[in-house]
């Protein structure tokens, strides 16, 4: 239960992280804050856009499907369960492979950093550790009783 | 377990309040950066230069750095004309200021590119403000983006700051735009070779530079 509510967490923070980088890439909000990071120079380049939609928003459509899905995991019904642990762990699995290929462009084909991605690579990479850690843990059982 | 959904939910006030306060409190482009002002002195500036002083023909292109056309010329053409041209001291290529009023942040991209020209940084930024072209087409307010590509130019960042919230070039930037409407110039890019407007029913290209530098100095012999 601790971890599928560890995942809750972060999963929550993510999708604010995309969200916030989604509504600044339909021109909500104006500037990035960013520091003395590059946000702006990632946010415009050609690669933050994919398909026609803004990549943030694929980012703030996996953090909700990761979090209602651990969400209905911690209903009394499908706590004991492995399913919403792999699903989430097959969930942050293309999550993770996703921000790997963003920061794998940010760093050798853009040349410019923007620390929100980064977090929500992070968090991301956070959530598939925990979720993989949940699914394929073994399950602790009550020691049997002995007596005598 | 409601423990946990208590936290959540004060979670999810916090990640939202915090998700306002940085939508809202943010700064505008710096207005005085952004319009042209009510007085428009003429500081003597006559745009920033590539090239030889001594060199035989002088074009003049009056920019516009949201124009695509503009975009697609720096990109496309200017690096063969610098190098078949401008390098070899055949022409002098000159940049005068005429931000279309159909684009929003044309003058402020031209006023960031005074700042970087203040640092002796111009061309770099001109390149970067073409090369990366994309902030023309989003309409995202591109204070942070330019900020960034002035430090890519080599651009002081904290000089440039307060030489665009100061404004300090928008006279200037103004007074070209006058020149160029007093020129006839209506449209970006326009260029002039020699002192004479270049008509053309498309987009000239480096060999047609090249060919009319190479006119203009075999007249001169």
């Amino acid at each position: 239960m601790r971890y599928r509510q560890a995942i809750a967490v972060l999963a929550l923070v993510g999708w604010f992280v995309a969200l916030y980088l989604g509504l600044h890439a339909l021109g909500i909000g104006g500037e990035l804050k960013c520091g003395t990071g590059g946000c702006d120079t990632v946010q415009t380049s050609r690669w933050a856009v994919l398909f026609g939609i803004p990549v943030a928003f694929y980012g703030v459509v996996g953090y909700t499907a990761i979090l209602a899905v651990t969400l209905v995991g911690l209903q009394p019904a499908w706590l004991s369960r492995r399913g919403p642990s792999l699903l989430v762990a097959a969930l942050a699995t293309g999550g993770v492979l996703f921000s790997a290929w963003l920061t794998y462009l940010e760093l050798f084909v853009i040349h410019a950093i923007c620390r929100w991605c980064v977090t929500s690579a992070v968090i991301m990479t956070l959530i598939w550790i925990t979720a993989t850690f949940a699914a394929f843990r073994r399950p602790s059982f009550p020691a049997p009783r002995t007596d005598p | 377990m409601n423990r946990f959904y208590v936290m959540l939910g004060v979670l999810t006030l916090a990640l939202g309040a915090m998700l306002v306060y940085l939508l809202q409190n943010n700064p505008s482009a710096p207005r005085a950066a952004t319009e042209a002002p009510a007085t428009v002195i003429d500081d003597g500036f006559r745009g920033d230069t590539l090239g030889s002083d001594k060199a035989p023909v002088e074009v003049v292109e009056y920019v516009d750095f949201e124009c695509p056309v503009c975009a697609s010329f720096a990109v496309v053409q200017l690096p063969t004309i610098k190098a078949q041209l401008i390098a070899t001291g055949k022409v002098r290529w000159r940049y005068r200021d005429f931000p279309l009023s159909i684009h929003k942040y044309s003058f402020f991209a031209a006023h960031a590119a005074q700042c970087a020209g203040e640092q002796g940084k111009f061309a770099e930024m001109h390149d970067q403000l073409f090369g990366n072209h994309r902030w023309a087409q989003t309409g995202q307010n591109p204070t942070g983006l330019f900020r960034e590509l002035a430090k890519a130019a080599g651009v002081d960042v904290a000089r440039y700051n307060a030489c665009m919230t100061s404004g300090r070039y928008a006279a200037r930037i103004e007074f070209s735009r006058q020149e160029g409407l007093q020129r006839n110039v209506n449209g970006t890019p326009t260029f002039f070779v020699n002192g004479t407007e270049l008509h053309s029913s498309r987009l000239p290209t480096s060999d047609d530079f090249k060919r009319l530098a190479d006119s203009l100095a075999t007249r001169r012999k």
